[in-house]
């Protein structure tokens, strides 16, 4: 009973917190954010924080991660320190345009390069603020805050994060990144909302890293949607490195129009809670979505990739790869689904999960569904757990490879699958690289890190 | 083209005997002893004092009813669920049903056109229609030959009310071990009103020298709404159960949730196969029959084997997932299904496999048909516990869509705790093939027989698990369960 | 009279089966809406053995599916008539039960439907269709063991599905027993020789042969000459972009293999 009590005061201790600062949130936030937010708080009232009781949620408790007693940052502050001076990406030969996000803030920092013409990548607050007409039909359209409740709490506080805008027919060569960074003096709630519009026949690629840059408690709860138009073309990377303090609630929406391909690709090597929801709406004929994911998890981490795939129109394709390595008393969860709906024939659905356990304490659970409502179409799933295939060990080791060496191998072959799935050349062979220096133990720290927040 | 449109004709005729019969003759008048409509604790005083039985039962059913009246009927099944006015029940009715005609020649022959496609025995034929059953094949002297068979190698097999009276200290040690009675809403509401089923125990060492099916087959049309069974099989001993019949099943009752609890000791090993045709309802989704019921089984022993095998093709809904409980090191669990549903049909099956003991090993091979406008679900758990070391699991889950107003869908749950265990899951869903059907026809082979031949052919593997008469019988079943399910 | 003149138009009906076994006039038919066969004109008559021959996309396969009915190629235009019976009428089954056989250049898999089950259910078919008793189960096994002797078929077909596992020799050996077990009218080989080696392709030609007789025609499709050493054609017919450009005697498949197709196409123009 009492656990009850402490969950529903826990959602009552985030209602509290928005109706303390409710001025403070309308106040000079864009009027299109602020359009939103009460319906949006008043959706969350009804959901109160997910628990395991919602299917959704079944793996994944959020709970202790919204207990600590977190400061919230819902204004903009001044920069204390360039991000850029105290960090660098360290990927070699990767040329891209970047930006940088802190708290979910969106910084105003010079970049070298140009992007090419009518491409945006702002302050989400500045440009509902300076061409409300370009955001406003694409803002909390498929984020739906009803039926989420992550959502809903992230529409109910959202201030800032970034807006790309991709014209039509523009294709951006240069790949874009954009690192968001959890720096605060305190332990933080952190909230980013973002928005990606790419018209017909624009392209581009897009890189996300999330860091954390001390050793504070963080809760970061972002949305992202993306709308993809007629015979677009995006490429999605995700980076997740944060420390172990870090919970990292990360829903992105995606609606994809006819003839459009998206690829988005995850790779977690680092964080103490990792939640990673991915919605793909096939909205037009003969789309393509590509959905691939790759997690190391070991201590006490838990990352949990949940996808939906919901194909509405004829002939599309999707395809979902994920792979996940545990080790100690990490837990794994995926869950991932497959929803072809009536009249979407000529579908072409695949869907695969495998899972290595390196401990016996490690726990993998796994979810791969299909609803399938039409008849013409090709659609499987496959999800493994186990170990390193014994045989091909023993045949490594018999040509003479060290047993540790052969495991490693094997263990590099597991996840290569995933990563040669990385259009960009410089990326993959770093993120390669990561992925052998994280099986081999070297960053079982975060490397990127200035501080050894190890816990 | 005529002889499309001679076969369209046959189609037509080929429905509505499949799907009339159900309106012949049927309304059975239950003569004696009901006792009042609704669900309370007096109620279940009164169930369990008009059985006579001993007090253990009367406390195991009001805990049963405790539990239940807290419980919630569940939601997350795949399924469209009218509601159910439990209230409106009659929970105990004396099954004295009398026979609704003298002589098969009463009875309308659409229905026994589709007993002997079935290739039903004439007397059992009999029995299935409500004909008077001759002296001869008096289900009283059957029973009586088979029992005296059995009692020399020591086996029990009994109704269950006669088990309670007769060997209670087994009934007491084993009843609700495998399913508690709060496991499930319907579980516990079966613990708490069940009215009658069946018990066996087999002794130690001891092989049942024949498949326990004949004898349920005949008593299967007379048994209630909420059926009750338990099998018990002691160290090194073997026996295959067969429960249901092929033929259509009739019944006034809409709502079924039976219980199913197998225990077996070390070494031992059950085989319980299931086909399951109850009134489907009609082409038009109206009326047939929910069954809700509770499987599982209990690998108590070392090296123990359960396996189930199912054939569904009946009910309007079906909601069931016959499980094993991998205790016993080296134990080992098996599932293997087809489910068929046609018109308006919903099916939400599969099976839980859990394993508990070292070295556990199952295996679940599900076959999912969907025709017409039904809806047809796979939804299954494999969990392997931190000490199950050394476990092995394999699913295969696949889907048949024979057109485009049906859906299929696959719910796997998996959940891996320790690094030594394999766990693999596979699930396809697929259109039948039009070129397998295309081969057929240009052998001569007419579309519907072809279908029926793909579609066997695609649950062979399941098919073949069944018992030898059993297979031949689902066979065409399956087939007659398609008809007119092709436009 | 009326006795008589009935007589006699039963006895024209005969002899016109008789002449003419298989006709195709101005055939034309599409798939996906792209246009394949451009206007096929065809007689065969019984006892014949007709090779058509072609380079790939003109249309060979395209004309053997039509003539058995597959759903997706669509007849746009023209005429085949079938012993006399208009054939494009007739759903696929009818087309086989009528004496038409389609040997399929890639027979497809049947997982868990036995062989035998399979083709005890085609030859009984036939059967019915035909007013004949269906046959029992030790004179279906007694034909079966016969015609697989005679296509040399030793793969051991009752624990099989239909064409599952079977190698590519196997299938194409299947499909000859098959022919031999239902006893066409006209059997259709469509690339029957493909992926065969120079025995199996003497052993499907042998079984051919022994079927062939004065009642029996066929139709050979094929890229090659060397099965025509085999089965020897009495017309060879080139078929390119939809159409049959050349017909001759079998001296034509010689000179094709001589030639190859080049010279029919910058004969004809692209």
């Amino acid at each position: 009973m009492s656990v009850l009590v402490e969950k529903a005061d826990l959602s009552l201790k985030y209602i509290a917190h928005y109706n303390k600062v409710k001025e403070t949130l309308f106040e000079g936030s864009p009027d299109v954010l602020n359009a939103q937010r009460k319906k949006a708080f008043q959706d969350f009232v009804m959901q109160g924080i997910p628990t395991n009781k919602n299917e959704k949620y079944k793996y994944t408790n959020l709970h202790p991660h919204f207990l600590p007693n977190f400061s919230f940052i819902h204004q903009k502050e001044a920069q204390k320190t360039d991000p850029n001076a105290i960090f660098h990406c360290d990927v070699p030969q990767l040329d891209s345009y970047v930006k940088t996000t802190t708290n979910g803030w969106f910084n105003e920092s010079k970049t070298e390069g140009d992007l090419p013409e009518g491409v945006i990548l702002e302050s989400l607050e500045k440009m509902m603020k300076e061409q409300p007409g370009l955001v406003e039909k694409y803002y909390a359209k498929i984020a739906k805050s009803d039926t989420d409740a992550m959502v809903a709490l992230n529409t109910a506080f959202a201030k800032d994060g970034y807006f790309l805008y991709v014209p039509k027919n523009v294709v951006c060569e240069q790949p874009i990144q954009l690192i968001n960074f959890l720096e605060a003096p305190k332990d933080s709630f952190v909230t980013q909302r973002n928005l990606v519009v790419l018209e017909q026949g624009a392209d581009v690629k897009l890189i996300l890293c999330d860091h954390t840059l001390n050793l504070n408690r963080y809760l970061c709860n972002a949305v992202t949607e993306i709308f993809v138009g007629e015979n677009a073309n995006l490429d999605y990377y995700t980076l997740q490195n944060q420390h172990n303090r870090t919970a990292n609630i990360s829903s992105v929406f995606v609606q994809q129009e006819r003839d459009s391909v998206v690829t988005s690709h995850t790779s977690s090597f680092h964080g103490g809670l990792i939640r990673n929801n991915m919605e793909f709406v096939l909205n037009g004929e003969n789309t393509e979505a590509n959905v691939f994911g790759m997690a190391f998890l070991d201590k006490k981490q838990h990352v949990d990739n949940f996808t939906q795939i919901i194909h509405k129109k004829p002939n599309g394709r999707s395809n979902q790869v994920y792979k996940n390595v545990l080790d100690n008393e990490a837990t794994g969860a995926f869950s991932g689904l497959i929803h072809v709906v009536r009249d979407a024939q000529n579908t072409n659905a695949f869907q695969q999960n495998n899972n290595l356990l390196l401990s016996d304490t490690a726990t993998m659970q796994t979810k791969p569904q299909l609803i399938i409502d039409a008849d013409d179409v090709k659609c499987s799933h496959g999800a493994t757990v186990g170990q390193i295939d014994e045989e091909a060990l023993f045949y490594l080791r018999a040509r003479g490879i060290n047993e540790d060496k052969a495991r490693l191998m094997m263990m590099n072959a597991f996840m290569h699958e995933v990563v040669r799935k990385i259009s960009v050349e410089a990326l993959r062979d770093r993120i390669d690289e990561l992925v052998e220096r994280r099986l081999n133990g070297e960053v079982a720290k975060c490397h990127e890190c200035a501080y050894q927040c190890e816990v | 083209m005529e002889r499309k449109v001679a076969m369209e004709e046959q189609n037509k005729l080929l429905n509505d005997v499949t799907q009339a019969d159900y309106k012949y003759g049927f309304v059975t008048d239950i003569e004696t002893d009901i006792i009042e409509k609704g669900l309370n604790e007096d109620i279940i005083r009164l169930i369990s004092k008009k059985k006579g039985e001993p007090e253990f039962m009367l406390n195991f059913r009001l805990e049963a009813f405790k539990k239940w009246e807290k419980m919630e009927m569940p939601d997350w099944a795949y399924l469209k669920i009218p509601p159910i006015d439990l209230q409106s029940i009659s929970y105990y009715a004396a099954p004295k049903k009398q026979p609704k005609y003298e002589s098969l020649d009463e009875v309308d022959p659409e229905l026994l056109d589709t007993f002997n496609k079935l290739g039903i025995p004439v007397e059992e034929q009999k029995h299935l229609a409500g004909v008077a059953v001759d002296v001869v094949m008096d289900s009283v002297s059957v029973k009586t030959t088979f029992k005296e068979t059995l009692a020399e190698k020591g086996i029990i097999f009994c109704s269950f009310s006669e088990a309670v009276k007769e060997h209670p200290e087994l009934v007491k040690k084993y009843l609700g071990k495998a399913v508690p009675v709060s496991d499930n809403y319907f579980a516990a509401l079966n613990s708490a009103v069940f009215s009658d089923g069946s018990f066996c125990y087999i002794p130690k060492g001891v092989r049942c020298p024949m498949e326990l099916s004949t004898y349920f087959r005949i008593n299967a049309a007379n048994t209630g709404q909420f059926e009750r069974t338990l099998i018990v099989a002691d160290d090194d001993s073997y026996v295959s159960y067969l429960e249901g019949c092929t033929a259509p099943m009739r019944d006034e009752n809409q709502l079924h949730a039976a219980v199913v609890e197998i225990i077996t000791m070390d070494r031992a090993e059950v085989k319980y196969s299931t086909v399951q045709n109850w009134y489907p309802g009609n082409k038009e989704g109206v009326g047939g029959i929910y069954n809700f019921v509770t499987k599982r089984g209990v690998c108590r022993g070392v090296s123990s084997k359960i396996s189930w095998t199912q054939v569904e093709t009946g009910s309007a809904i079906t909601w069931k997932y016959p499980s094993c409980i991998l205790l016993g090191d080296n134990s080992v669990g098996e599932f293997n299904s087809v489910a068929l549903t046609n018109n308006f049909q919903q099916a939400d099956t599969g099976s839980k496999m859990i394993h508990i003991g070292k070295n556990t090993k199952s295996t679940i091979i599900s076959k999912g048909i969907s025709a017409g406008r039904s809806d047809n679900s796979y939804r299954g758990l494999v969990k392997v516990m931190p000490g199950a070391k050394n476990s092995r699991n394999f699913s295969q889950c696949d889907s048949l869509l024979l057109n485009d107003t049906c859906g299929a869908h696959t719910f796997p749950y998996i959940d891996v705790r320790n690094k030594s265990s394999v766990v693999e899951h596979e699930a396809t869903t697929s259109k039948i093939g039009e070129d397998q059907i295309f081969y057929c026809n240009q052998r001569g082979i007419d579309t519907e027989t072809a279908i029926g031949m793909i579609v066997n052919g695609y649950a062979k593997e399941v098919l073949n698990k069944l018992p030898m008469e059993f297979a031949v019988e689902a066979q065409k079943l399956l087939q007659l369960s398609l008809e007119g399910s092709v436009g | 009279m009326l006795l008589y003149s009935s007589f006699e138009r039963v006895g024209e009906a005969f002899l016109k089966r008789a002449t003419i076994m298989l006709k195709i006039k101005n055939l034309y038919a599409s798939v996906d809406g792209q246009e394949i066969l451009k206007g096929i004109n065809l007689e065969i008559k019984p006892g014949e053995v007709h090779a058509i021959m072609g380079p790939n996309g003109s249309g060979k396969s395209t004309l053997a599916n039509v003539l058995a009915g597959k759903q997706e190629y669509e007849v746009t235009a023209g005429e085949v008539t079938f012993l006399g019976e208009n054939l494009l009428d007739k759903a696929p089954e009818t087309r086989a039960k009528d004496g038409l056989f389609l040997s399929f250049q890639y027979p497809v898999e049947i997982p868990g439907v036995p062989m035998a089950n399979f083709i005890k259910t085609a030859v009984n078919e036939h059967r019915v269709h035909r007013g004949e008793k269906e046959l029992t189960a030790g004179q279906f096994l007694k034909l079966m063991r016969e015609k697989m002797e005679l296509v040399e078929m030793k793969t051991k077909l009752t624990n099989r599905s239909v064409n599952e596992g079977f190698s590519g020799g196997e299938k194409k050996k299947n499909e000859i027993f098959q022919m031999a077990m239902l006893e066409p009218k006209l059997a259709i080989l469509d690339e029957t020789d493909s992926g065969l080696d120079i025995d199996a392709l003497r052993t499907v030609a042998n079984g051919v042969n022994a079927l062939k007789s004065p009642e029996t025609s066929s139709i050979v499709i094929t890229h090659y000459q060397r099965l025509l050493d085999y089965i020897v054609p009495d017309f060879v017919h080139i078929l390119y972009h939809g159409k049959i450009v050349k017909t001759a005697g079998k001296e034509l498949a010689l000179e094709l293999e001589e030639k190859g197709y080049d010279w029919i196409k910058s004969e004809k123009g692209n």
